[in-house]
Formats: structure tokens, sequence, C-alpha cells
């Protein structure tokens, strides 16, 4: 009944995290008596419950989650959507436009191949493929700014807690910042010098996440760019 | 071949080495900026990079299995690879060490986990010395971690061979064409469990076993080896992760948070 780690030390797939009983949390499995874990990450210890925080991995859908995607195909009453996880996730019509479906509509008009959507995941259906909806204020149709791929598993750490460093780089530059859990991030500043700033701060998070005192210094790197731009 | 000092009577390898020395070893990881993980190997003079892809969409679709993922190897030797030179196109080979690489790497990723989709793994031989699939195995599974890939454990691979009748470990090129037998072998170190056997030649019953044996030590050595590799990507160790990290269930919401 013990930790074999310190508290968010490195660990790699197979090693023991844990000898006893616990409840094994993400990216963990049980061996018998102990827990092992699957992910390259840190080990993290809570009361009852072990767990690996990743540093490395897919989107992995779930319900709930705000993702920017990309109109891949459009087939009989539904869009393709690839939002960057392993399986392309599919919009239907009632899910877009708020009224039933009808032979005679033309769902080009609404959007078409190459389209990049706000949307949200709604539902998995029993094959995991994931049912999105653009129903809903600030989704749908995105009409301008540009778009930057961080790695997934670090879009925690760039909302921060309770949206801590999001909130923090949106009021320091006043660019509109949409994230999607899939790794997408929809930048949309007033000129391409406020969004340079947002980028290269995004770029810092993405490589630092994993090192402590994150968001004081991601405030401090924002200071300095401003200085510069000065 | 082997070289006898008169005095001593002791027994020497061609390059030098004892007979349960490895060569040389490094392994970096995430060299390749757009593969979702990928690992370069230096074993010996063996040198070969590694990239994993996914898990993503399963192309052609019907060859997707419905339960779980499909992993996909390939293995290729660069024309230049070795002298003279090789036809790039797949040979009888090539296809036989993607089979053995994706037997030996299958048992330790849990493939239940991405229905549908195919995880791929693409190893490409730079300059080869004997051993490759053992190398690229290791090379491997370094990558496959390095893509966030759940996996049980690390795979290790190191080959056992005869020559002058005396076992030796982690054969070079000159020793595996002109001894006596060879015996690859894939191991998860942490599980102790064997995932590749594969052998040529011919031994006897009680050199098979010590063979074995051997070859476990050796992919002892490559795991540490492969762990240094995998943990120097991050430049920490005991690095504490800040204090006002999101938990687990904060992870999952996201705001859209637009300047008023």
């Amino acid at each position: 009944m013990s930790a074999t780690f310190q508290n968010r030390e490195l660990v790699i797939p197979g090693d023991i995290i844990y000898e006893g009983r616990i409840r094994t949390g993400e990216n963990t499995y049980r061996n018998q008596d102990v827990v092992i874990a699957t992910r390259l990450g840190l080990v993290n210890y809570v009361k009852d419950t072990v767990s690996v925080i990743a540093l490395q991995g897919s989107f992995n859908p779930m319900v709930g989650d705000l993702v920017i995607g990309e109109v891949k195909d459009i087939e009989l009453g539904e869009w393709v959507v690839d939002i960057g996880g392993q399986i392309e996730a599919s919009l239907s019509i009632p899910d877009a436009v708020d009224q039933p479906y009808q032979s005679s509509f033309d769902m080009t008009r609404v959007l078409d191949i190459g389209d990049t959507i706000i949307a949200k995941v709604v539902d998995l259906d029993r094959r995991k493929t994931p049912i999105l909806s653009i129903l809903g204020s600030g989704l749908g149709k995105v009409n301008k700014g540009f778009l930057f791929r961080i790695s997934p598993i670090k879009i925690p750490r760039l909302i921060g807690k309770k949206g801590s460093m999001i909130n923090m780089i949106i009021k320091e530059t006043g660019c509109r910042v949409v994230i999607g859990q899939n790794g997408l991030v929809l930048i949309d500043g007033s000129n391409r010098e406020k969004e340079e700033i947002v980028i290269k701060v995004i770029e810092k998070v993405n490589q630092e996440a994993h090192i402590s005192g994150l968001t004081n210094r991601v405030q401090e790197f924002l200071k300095k760019l401003k200085e510069e731009k000065n | 071949m082997s070289k006898r000092t008169s005095k001593k009577k002791q027994w020497i390898r061609v390059d030098g080495r004892q007979y349960n020395e490895l060569r040389e070893v490094k392994i970096e990881s995430g060299v390749l900026p757009n593969a979702d993980g990928s690992a370069y190997i230096e074993m010996g003079r063996n040198k070969i990079i590694c990239g994993v892809f996914g898990p993503r969409e399963m192309h052609p679709k019907h060859m997707a299995k419905p339960n779980e993922a499909v992993l996909k190897c390939r293995y290729h030797m660069a024309p230049f690879s070795v002298d003279p030179r090789r036809s790039p196109a797949p040979s009888r080979r090539d296809q036989e060490i993607t089979m053995v690489m994706r037997f030996a790497l299958e048992p330790a990723v849990f493939l239940e986990r991405y229905p549908r989709s195919s995880i791929d793994i693409y190893v490409e031989i730079l300059e080869a010395d004997g051993g490759t699939r053992c190398a690229s195995i290791n090379a491997a599974s370094v990558a496959l971690v390095d893509a966030g890939i759940p996996m049980k454990d690390l795979v290790s691979a190191c080959a056992v061979g005869k020559i002058d009748d005396r076992l030796i470990v982690d054969l070079g090129d000159y020793e595996d064409k002109k001894g006596q037998s060879d015996l690859p072998l894939a191991y998860m170190p942490k599980l102790e469990k064997v995932t590749l056997l594969q052998m040529d030649g011919i031994m006897k019953t009680e050199e098979v076993e010590e063979a074995i044996k051997l070859a476990i030590d050796g992919c002892k050595q490559i795991y540490e080896i492969q762990r240094e590799a995998l943990k120097k990507k991050y430049g920490i160790d005991k690095t504490k992760m800040e204090e006002d990290t999101p938990d687990e269930d904060d992870a999952g919401d996201t705001t859209e948070v637009t300047e008023q």
C-alpha cells in the first residue's frame, strides 16, 4: 500500500506507480495488485486516486467538447467534419439549421466543403462517432481569423484554471480567441501585430506546459513582447 | 571472428567487444516535427529513423477492425544503407521484418482503445550494420510512447548469436553473416514477457536457454537507454507542475471568451 514515485514525477509506460489497492485514474491500468502507467507523463497522487497527466497524446472527443473542424464531405442529410480525432465527426441537418430533413434542402447553402466551423460535441453514437451541433451562441461557420494548431493535450494548460490563462491573453492583446478541445485555436484580432503576439504566447505555452509557474512566466513574456512593439 | 592472445587465451570479438557487451546505443525521441511521435537510434553503425502517426482514420476503410485499432508497420532500407546499393522496392525480407515488428509491438499497445482506426509506424534504415530488426523495434517503441499512444510497457529487443561455438550478444554485420546461429528476441522488461523470438542456424537446447538469458540481459540494458531518451526530451525529472494547473475535472471545460 504505497506510492512508488514522488508526486509529479515523470513516469514512462510500464512503470509501477502504486502498490496496493487504490482507484485508478486516467492513463493507468491495474495488473493484479499494482497500478501501472500507460503513457509518458507526470504521476498525480490525489487522496484515493492515482493518475498520470499525459504529456503527449491525441484528441479523444467527449460529449460537451467545443471543437473547431473542417467540412470534408457532404453526404445524404449530414456533413462529414474533420475534427482531428481518429474518427471523422458527423453533423446532421437538424443539428445545423433547426429544421427537419427534407430532400429538397440545399445543404451547400448552409455549409460547403472546405468551410471551417466551430461546433460542440453533443453525443457519441454507439460506434463512437462524434455527433456535432452548431446550434448555439458562438457556434457555426467561421468567416474570419486564422487557425493555429497545438497539441490537444496542452489545451487545459492554455485555458488555465477557470480560464485564467486565456482570459489574461485576451485582456492583454484584445484579440478574440476561441479554443477548440481538438488542439485548434482560432485567433481573430484587429491587426496582424496583435495576432502575432498571441501566436508567440501560445507557442510558449505549448512548449513549457509541464514546467511550473507557467501563468507568471507567460505574463512576463507578454509584457516583454508589448514593450518590444512600442 | 575471434582472436586468441597467446598468453591468457582470452577470446575477443572482431570489434573488440566482450561476449556480452552491447554496441554503443544512442536514442533520441521527438526528432520529426511532422510526425505524432518519432525516434532516432544509433546502435553501433546502424542508423535508423522511425515515425509514428495516429491513431488516425484507417485507409482503406474496409480494412479497419470494428473492435480495435490496426497497427501498420513499414520497414524500409534506404538504397544507400548498404554496400552495394540496394533496390528501394520492398523485398521479401522487408515484408518479413515488417510483420515481425508488428507482432513484437502489438502485445504492448492498448489497441482496443481505438476501434476503427490505425496506428502507422514507418521505419527507415539509413545505415545498416546487422541487427536492424532489433534496433527498429527499439526505436519504434520509443516513438510510440512519444506519440502518446497508451502502452502496457516499452519493448526492447536484442539479438544473441553463436560464432566459434560461443554465444555473443548484439551481433554486428560480420558476426551475423559468418556466425553459426542468430536469435533475435524482443522483451517487455517490466512485465517480463517475451514478444518476439526468432532463430536462424543451429543451437543446442542448453545454448538456446543460455542465449535467451543473455538476450534478456541485453534488453534490460537497452531499456534503461530508452528510458533516458524519453526523459531527456523533457529535461526534467522532479520539476513540479504549476500549482494552479487545472485538475482533471477542470480540463474538460472549454471557455469561449470574446473581448467586449
